[in-house]
């Protein structure tokens, strides 16, 4: 199990100030993915070919000989095994390993450096991936650790998983973040690459457990942005036993493009048309869910 | 009558520009705003020729206190007097506003001076050929030879003169006089009348017989005396004015406000204030006091306004003479006035050294009452207002939040700060009152202090805390390992502590470091006394003891041991790049073995060049400062406490002892451009780090990682620290990333943190400033421990704060 990221003073990710850790591994494959890295279980090596300052010391570093030096800067060659030998020799960085191991007890040690900064703020620590689903035995010993620390736990989730998955994580968490993509199913296949039954299934069973939840809705332009979706997701929400306490509008960004330039991968390589909506359009839709009795801003 | 806080969310408090702010102010403070802005610096000669006039006449027939407030009471009587349209406070330090007098018994310009001022692109100081001539003609013969600047200079060893050339530290009173004089609330409880005859029965209780000091006290007595006379004279001089103008004026309103300004000049300083105004006209008539009988550093303050001015406010409202418009338009009057004085130029006009010259003047609001409860008030969100609406060069706003201070007043401030003007910098009470006590004062005067200009802080009305310079802490690490050589004088100016490459242990390195920063501290230290006693004995500050305790009891002068509390300060800057050097050759050198002694210091001596994979290695996988990094906070923590210990406790020849803070307003440009290329992959010329910030890119963390570096030095040795921080405004658009601010705010106090301020700005904002400057002309920006129009700022500095790491975040 591999950690790709840990952020401290994460500010967007729950209540108060958080630390974030974000781990490997998603089933969905969102078009508008901003976090590409996440995606595969497996470590992954980024290049950032701005860094790069042509040393040639990954080149040279290679037991395998499995990198080379062209004008677009370091490509991998077949004999790449992925060791991870260049990452540890890059000078600027240029080479970076996406995914960690970390043993709890360091994962423990990171999270209480901003311990006084959580306890201060209300805030905790927020588990987000990738889908921190994906690996419920990992995520729930995670969790129980922090709980065991009583700091609060927020796990950021599509809740794309079994149920089995869900009533598992479920007495570990204090907040659930839980991502509306689109509620017509087929759409939601196109976009995500799986349908959205399971989704809503599992948002239903949260609620009528009575777990404290969040609801974020990306709001992307030509995908979900239209206001039949918007008015859908209130409804389905409407009907459930429990509200969310909060609803957060996620206006469409790209800065998902530079980390797939970094992982050698395309970012929405059948060139759907996505779009930041209008910030009239974007309030518009923050109006139809307060009408609606919803606490949502934009923004997380 | 107005009701309390407006609503923390109301929009009218706080839009994101400005402009819509402007709502906010009324006609008047407009129009005073705009002149204020708008009109240009100039260089006024009628204080230097009036001095001069007078030391020609008088020189050598009175003991020098007596003389200097004869001087200040010669300024007073013949000054040309200022009353403008609009004004309700009154009273300028020069013929008008924004016109600058010069003090040529510190230091006097020369004609060439002068011409520099009056032509240079940025800051110029306007001065026409006649008045240069007269200045050549008048001034200059007479001063030369007798100026402070003179005397110090004349004195030092050739040792401190080539150190001091060489950037290795600074002196801060070859040119100003000290400063750091903020007041307490004294003066708004007896006027210049109850003062005098506080003097008087001080003269009457001498016994020449068994005081062998008492003619010293005698002398220095009179001359407050004299002070107090030159005082209330500038004040009738304004009354008569008023009271013309009056005669003359049609408009009926303004008739009524000119005879109100008459009758409120005509009542203080002479009189101890009874309302709001005139307590406002009484602190003005005071500063203005000090900044003309002396050219000081952080020339005046008044401390806790919000604190001092409570009562009056109270009262106004209640007898119904005062309404909240009223007082925030009489405050903001009082604003206005602090923009219209520029610092006076420096000779020489090396402009790197500080980028540009403001009085510093930094209001506190909030923090704690001398009892410990919460001081902040319904003022404190009305200065808020004002400082937000006015956002002026000067005066400088701080908030100070301890945790008794409410949440509400702090997330009003950081609504402020959100709007990027610099302001206001934020101050932990909990922590300074702790270092004031440690200091050895009572709790009681601690808790009544704070901070004046950046982050030093006082016991307002009860010190004299002079500030003697910086310290270059890289500069003394370059030097160890250059084995006592400087390489960008090429002159050795240390000890000869050793080859660094025949070292085989970090810690012999450290050694010899320790061995040398002692030597340098020690070299300041060595002519710190002497300057102090050449103010004691050719410059006192004769209207300034007149506010600070315990003065007049002691019948000693402000310079001469007179006030409660007397700390001399030597201020190191560099500490984030310093470490960030020492763990480059911790890690590299001695504990990887990396590179040998010998290659880091020939590419260091290359400024790299040709090293570039060593230099990207170092700063990207050496464990530096800012980043919650064991490795390298504890390195830090040695530096700076080395540092405390090599510097605290020296007697000085007040009856007080040395201390150290960390400060650096904008030195840290200044002293990194005297050093080559540093260890940290720093390259020649570019800045060291500022204040205790960590070194530009090398937090990497976000701001709790910074925080928590910062707070593992044990900031209650120091008088003060200073923490840099950036954000770009995206982070603080939502009423809860306020909330949020608030908290890291809290946070860095729990952990003993002193200070911290932030720059709100986008690096396109800046860029784009650094392209069209004439779009962005009211574009303030933070620069360590003050604010400054970027426009007016040098290439370098802006380019640092472009440089400064972003906490970006998505």
């Amino acid at each position: 199990m591999y950690i790709f990221d840990i952020k401290r003073f994460a500010i967007n990710d729950g209540p108060g100030i958080r630390v974030t850790l974000f781990m490997k591994g998603c089933p969905l494959r969102c078009v508008w993915c901003h976090n590409p890295e996440g995606l595969e279980s497996r470590q992954q090596r980024m290049y950032v070919k701005k860094k790069c300052i042509g040393c040639q010391t990954c080149v040279e570093t290679c037991p395998q000989h499995g990198l080379v030096l062209t004008p677009d800067g370091i490509k991998q060659t077949a004999e790449c095994t992925h060791c991870g030998k260049c990452v540890e020799e890059c000078p600027t960085l240029a080479m970076e390993m996406a995914g960690k191991a970390y043993s709890m007890e360091e994962l423990m040690k990171l999270v209480e450096k901003d311990r006084l900064v959580m306890e201060t703020s209300g805030g905790g620590v927020t588990l987000c991936g990738g889908e921190p689903l994906m690996h419920p035995d990992y995520l729930v010993e995670i969790l129980e650790e922090l709980g065991r620390r009583n700091l609060h736990r927020t796990v950021d989730t599509t809740l794309y998983a079994s149920e089995a998955t869900v009533e598992k994580v479920l007495p570990h968490t204090d907040l659930f973040m839980v991502d509306m993509k689109h509620m017509n199913s087929e759409l939601h296949q196109k976009y995500t690459g799986v349908p959205n039954e399971p989704i809503l299934r599992n948002i239903r069973m949260i609620a009528e457990k009575g777990a404290r939840y969040w609801i974020r809705i990306p709001l992307i332009e030509g995908v979900n942005a239209d206001e039949e979706n918007i008015r859908q997701c209130i409804a389905f929400l409407k009907e459930l036993p429990t509200s969310p306490e909060m609803v957060n509008i996620l206006p469409y960004h790209d800065i998902g493009i530079g980390k797939h330039k970094r992982l050698g991968t395309d970012y929405n390589p059948d060139e759907l048309v996505m779009s930041t909506p209008s910030q009239e359009w974007q309030d518009h839709c923050v109006e139809l869910f307060q009408s609606n009795g919803f606490d949502c801003k934009i923004g997380g | 009558m107005k009701t309390a806080h407006r609503a923390a969310n109301s929009k009218m408090n706080f839009a994101l520009k400005y402009p819509e702010n402007e709502g906010g102010m009324n006609d008047r403070i407009k129009r005073l705003r705009q002149q204020s802005v708008e009109t240009p610096t100039t260089l006024t000669i009628e204080r230097a020729l009036i001095e001069t006039a007078f030391y020609k006449e008088n020189y050598g027939k009175y003991p020098n206190a007596v003389l200097r407030a004869m001087n200040f009471l010669e300024i007073c009587k013949k000054k040309t007097i200022y009353i403008g349209d609009d004004e309700l406070i009154v009273a300028e330090r020069g013929p008008k506003p924004k016109a600058v007098p010069t003090f040529p018994e510190l230091t006097c310009h020369t004609v060439e001076d002068l011409h520099t001022l009056n032509t240079r692109e940025l800051q110029p100081y306007f001065i026409s050929q006649e008045d240069i001539d007269t200045y050549e003609r008048e001034v200059i013969p007479y001063w030369e030879g007798r100026t402070q600047r003179e005397r110090i200079f004349n004195h030092v060893s050739e040792e401190w003169r080539e150190a001091y050339h060489a950037g290795v530290f600074t002196e801060f009173m070859e040119q100003r006089a000290a400063g750091h004089t903020t007041m307490d609330g004294k003066l708004y409880v007896r006027g210049l009348l109850d003062v005098k005859k506080l003097i008087q029965e001080q003269l009457d209780k001498l016994d020449f017989i068994n005081d062998p000091e008492a003619t010293d006290k005698q002398e220095e007595l009179r001359a407050m005396d004299i002070s107090c006379d030159a005082a209330i004279v500038f004040a009738e001089r304004h009354a008569e004015l008023a009271e013309k103008m009056a005669a003359e004026e049609t408009n009926p309103q303004r008739k009524a406000e000119l005879e109100k300004i008459a009758d409120v000049c005509r009542w203080v300083p002479a009189h101890a204030p009874r309302d709001l105004h005139e307590a406002i006209q009484m602190y003005w008539f005071v500063h203005l006091g000090t900044v003309t009988e002396l050219n000081g550093w952080d020339s005046m303050n008044p401390g806790h306004i919000d604190q001092h001015l409570w009562p009056f406010y109270q009262k106004g409202i209640a007898d119904g003479t005062l309404t909240r418009e009223k007082a925030k338009e009489l405050l903001s009057c009082l604003w206005i006035k602090f923009n219209n004085q520029p610092a006076p130029p420096k000779v020489g006009i090396t402009a790197l050294e500080s980028g540009t010259y403001n009085d510093f003047t930094n209001i506190n609001i909030g923090g704690v009452t001398r009892d410990g409860k919460d001081g902040s008030n319904e003022l404190s969100f009305i200065i808020l207002e004002i400082q937000e609406e006015l956002h002026e060069l000067q005066p400088g706003l701080s908030i100070h939040v301890a945790e008794v201070t409410p949440d509400e007043f702090v997330k009003a401030g950081c609504r402020v700060i959100r709007q990027g003007h610099g302001y206001p910098s934020v101050f932990n009470p909990d922590c300074y009152v702790q270092e004031l006590v440690n200091q050895g004062k009572s709790l009681e005067d601690a808790r009544e202090g704070g901070c004046s200009g950046c982050i030093e802080v006082g016991a307002f009305g009860k010190e004299a805390y002079v500030l003697t310079g910086y310290l270059n802490t890289p500069k003394i690490l370059e030097i160890t390992l250059n084995n006592g050589w400087d390489p960008n004088s090429g002159k050795k100016l240390g000890l000869e502590t050793g080859d660094p490459r025949t070292f085989t242990s970090y810690e012999q390195l450290y050694e010899a470091y320790h061995k040398q920063m002692l030597h340098f501290v020690n070299l300041k230290l060595s002519v710190n006394n002497y300057i102090e006693r050449m103010f004691a004995l050719y410059a006192p500050a004769t209207f300034l003891s007149l506010f600070i305790d315990d003065c007049i009891t002691k019948g000693k002068d402000y310079y001469n041991g007179g006030a409660r509390y007397n700390t001399t300060y030597i201020q190191c800057t560099g500490l984030g790049t310093t470490t960030d050097c020492f763990a480059t050759i911790k890690k590299h050198v001695f504990e990887d073995k990396r590179y040998t002694m010998d290659e880091l210091l020939t590419a260091v001596a290359a400024n790299f060049e040709g090293h570039e994979k060593m230099r990207q290695y170092i700063m990207n996988r050496t464990p530096f400062f800012g980043n919650d990094d064991e490795y390298a906070d504890t390195i830090a923590v040695k530096v700076y406490e080395d540092l405390v210990k090599a510097i605290k406790g020296h007697p000085n020849t007040r009856g007080g002892e040395t201390q150290l803070n960390m400060l650096s307003t904008t030195c840290h440009n200044y002293f990194g451009s005297v050093c080559h290329a540093t260890p940290n992959g720093r390259l020649a010329h570019f800045a060291i780090s500022d204040g205790t910030s960590p070194a530009h890119g090398a937090d990497t963390n976000g701001p709790t990682s910074v925080i928590k570096s910062l707070g593992k030095l044990d900031q209650t040795q120091s008088g003060g620290t200073l923490l840099n921080m950036r954000f770009i405004p995206a982070l603080l658009k939502r009423e809860e990333d306020l909330d949020k601010l608030v908290s890291l705010i809290r946070a860095y106090f729990k952990m003993g943190g002193h200070h911290v301020q932030f720059n709100i700005v986008d690096t396109q904002t800046l860029l784009d400033a650094q392209k069209k400057p004439e779009d962005y002309k009211d574009l303030l920006v933070r620069v360590a421990g003050y604010s400054d129009y970027f426009n007016d700022m040098t290439e370098q500095l802006q380019n640092e704060i472009i440089a400064r790491t972003e906490n970006e975040e998505f």
